[in-house]
């Protein structure tokens, strides 16, 4: 109705849209926005909100074609920088892949980790396993093919890179992403006893803070982060803005 | 007082499942829950339990279980033998087993998945708001293996529904409406075509992650990869081998191979039915 919209509204059957945004970036706003209108009560019910990586799937909808109508009208801002919880995940740069990521880089194999924890990463969507979070934010130069062979066990805590993702292991299973770190402790990745499950939810903004010796790839470096590691600093505050 | 269930005979693949996870798809979490839902709620129904109430789904070869006191249980969903301490028991109503008798659940005689539904329903500890196993992530209670010993919750006090009722029988033929989307432009319209009117079979290889097919395969309209998208239940996703498959209960919550089109939720209770080599067609609808 009011000019070319970047936003496309597949049919998923009969209860479920797929919204399929232009790049990254935009699929971070709309989803941003989705969850702004579940919070204030304007959105239909939905059962699930799944972002993708340019997609967000709206599932259990009563009536996705009239919702697919409406969604023409929405005024979407797009994400800034400080919007969303931030958590900083305490990492050892010794992982197995650092000196061929280095060399894919071009730098040196002490730098790599300087590098990765430069950048200010978002949760884009999760899959894989519960708590597994892709994370966006790496620029292209840093982006590296995975594995040709996957390795059959990647330790939970990994950290790892593959295409324009990073991600951390919230639990040991097999793996073809490269591997440059380690988080000391995972646990907080994945608990499912706890009321916020995952700590890399879609949407949060992530930090990787070196701890240790990992530079020179010593194992067994005592975790010296302190107790807010891997914690997020912002648990209830879906503005975020602690930082 | 906590009636306990002890596992005398796990068989084949034997989990606990209710309604499964709901709202934590975006977490990477499944949604799981009983394969063949319908039966799951009619034998609780018949218990006066709670329709989503945990029950066992068994496969193929059904189990055996002993409760330390009397207990009410039905099976339902795949029709099979049923016995108490050795003495055939009807299926498909309720049927009181003795504290110490065994219940023994026998192989199915047509379809593939029995429930056993017991008074009270199984109360192992939720995770994320269900106690369904999950073999896909792992969430929830493992899958039975002998000796383990399940507790039960407090039966109704209520009266059950009246105990005759219809169970369907396991499908002759599986025949799954679809709705073309999202991804069905990534598919030639002769693929389109070939989806809904070649015959297919259900392959072996289904599990509670998807019903794999054998048939003619789907040919793509381009090539390269999608990025992950959310994957909703009853997907029909096409793999880079052209063979379609439905994704069921425990399906991974995103993927990045092409969704051609979606079965019906409700005519899934049939696909957990379907034995390997079952005749499949997709119709639109």
């Amino acid at each position: 109705m009011t000019g070319d919209r970047p936003l496309t509204a597949r049919p998923a059957g009969r209860h479920a849209l797929l919204v399929e945004l232009p790049d990254a970036e935009g699929t971070a706003a709309f989803h941003a926005e989705v969850l702004r209108r579940r919070a204030a009560g304007t959105l239909p019910p939905v059962t699930e909100i799944v972002p993708g990586a340019r997609t967000v799937l709206l599932d259990g909808v009563p009536d996705p074609e009239a919702l697919a109508r409406r969604l023409t009208d929405w005024e979407i801002p797009p994400v800034t920088s400080d919007d969303g919880d931030l958590v900083d995940i305490p990492v050892r740069y010794d992982g197995p892949d650092l000196a061929d990521v280095a060399a894919l880089w071009g730098v040196a194999p002490q730098e790599v980790g300087a590098r990765h924890a430069s950048v200010t990463y978002r949760v884009a969507f999760c899959g894989f396993a519960p708590g597994f979070g892709y994370l966006t934010g790496l620029p292209p130069e840093l982006h590296v093919p995975r594995r040709d062979t996957p390795r059959t066990r990647v330790p939970a805590g990994a950290v790892a890179l593959a295409g324009p993702y990073s991600a951390v292991y919230p639990r040991a299973t097999p793996g073809g992403w490269r591997l440059i770190g380690t988080m000391p402790d995972p646990g907080p990745l994945w608990d499912p006893a706890r009321e916020r499950a995952a700590l890399l939810t879609p949407g949060t903004r992530v930090r990787f803070v070196a701890v240790g010796d990992g530079g020179r790839g010593e194992a067994g470096t005592p975790d010296a982060t302190g107790t807010t590691a891997g914690v997020p600093r912002t648990p209830a505050s879906p503005a975020g803005g602690a930082v | 007082m906590t009636v306990k269930l002890t596992v005398v005979r796990a068989g084949a693949l034997t989990t606990v499942q209710d309604e499964g996870r709901r709202g934590h798809a975006h977490l990477g979490v499944p949604r799981s829950g009983a394969l063949d839902a319908p039966a799951m709620r009619l034998g609780n129904r018949l218990l006066g339990n709670d329709p989503g109430a945990a029950v066992l789904e068994t496969t193929l070869t059904g189990c055996a279980l002993r409760p330390d006191r009397a207990v009410a249980v039905v099976v339902g969903g795949a029709p099979c033998p049923v016995r108490v301490d050795g003495r055939p028991a009807p299926w498909g109503t309720p049927v009181r087993v003795p504290a110490g008798a065994v219940l023994d659940v026998g192989a199915v005689t047509s379809g593939v998945r029995a429930y056993v539904a017991v008074a009270g329903g199984v109360a192992v500890d939720p995770v994320l708001g269900s106690r369904s196993t999950d073999l896909l992530s792992g969430l929830g209670p493992a899958p039975l293996r002998d000796g383990d010993v399940l507790p039960l919750g407090a039966p109704a006090p209520g009266p059950a529904a009246p105990a005759a009722v219809p169970w369907p029988g396991p499908p002759a033929e599986l025949v799954l409406p679809v709705r073309p989307g999202p991804r069905a432009d990534w598919f030639t319209p002769a693929a389109l075509r070939t989806l809904t009117s070649a015959a297919y079979r259900v392959s072996p290889h289904s599990n509670r992650i998807g019903l794999r097919t054998e048939g003619p395969p789907l040919e793509r309209a381009r090539a390269g990869e999608l990025p992950s998208e959310g994957m909703v239940l009853g997907a029909v996703q096409v793999p880079p081998d052209g063979r379609p498959v439905v994704f069921l209960h425990d399906h991974p919550t995103t993927g990045g191979y092409p969704v051609v089109a979606v079965v019906a939720e409700p005519a899934l209770a049939a696909a957990a039915q379907a034995v390997a080599g079952t005749p499949l067609r997709f119709t639109l609808g």
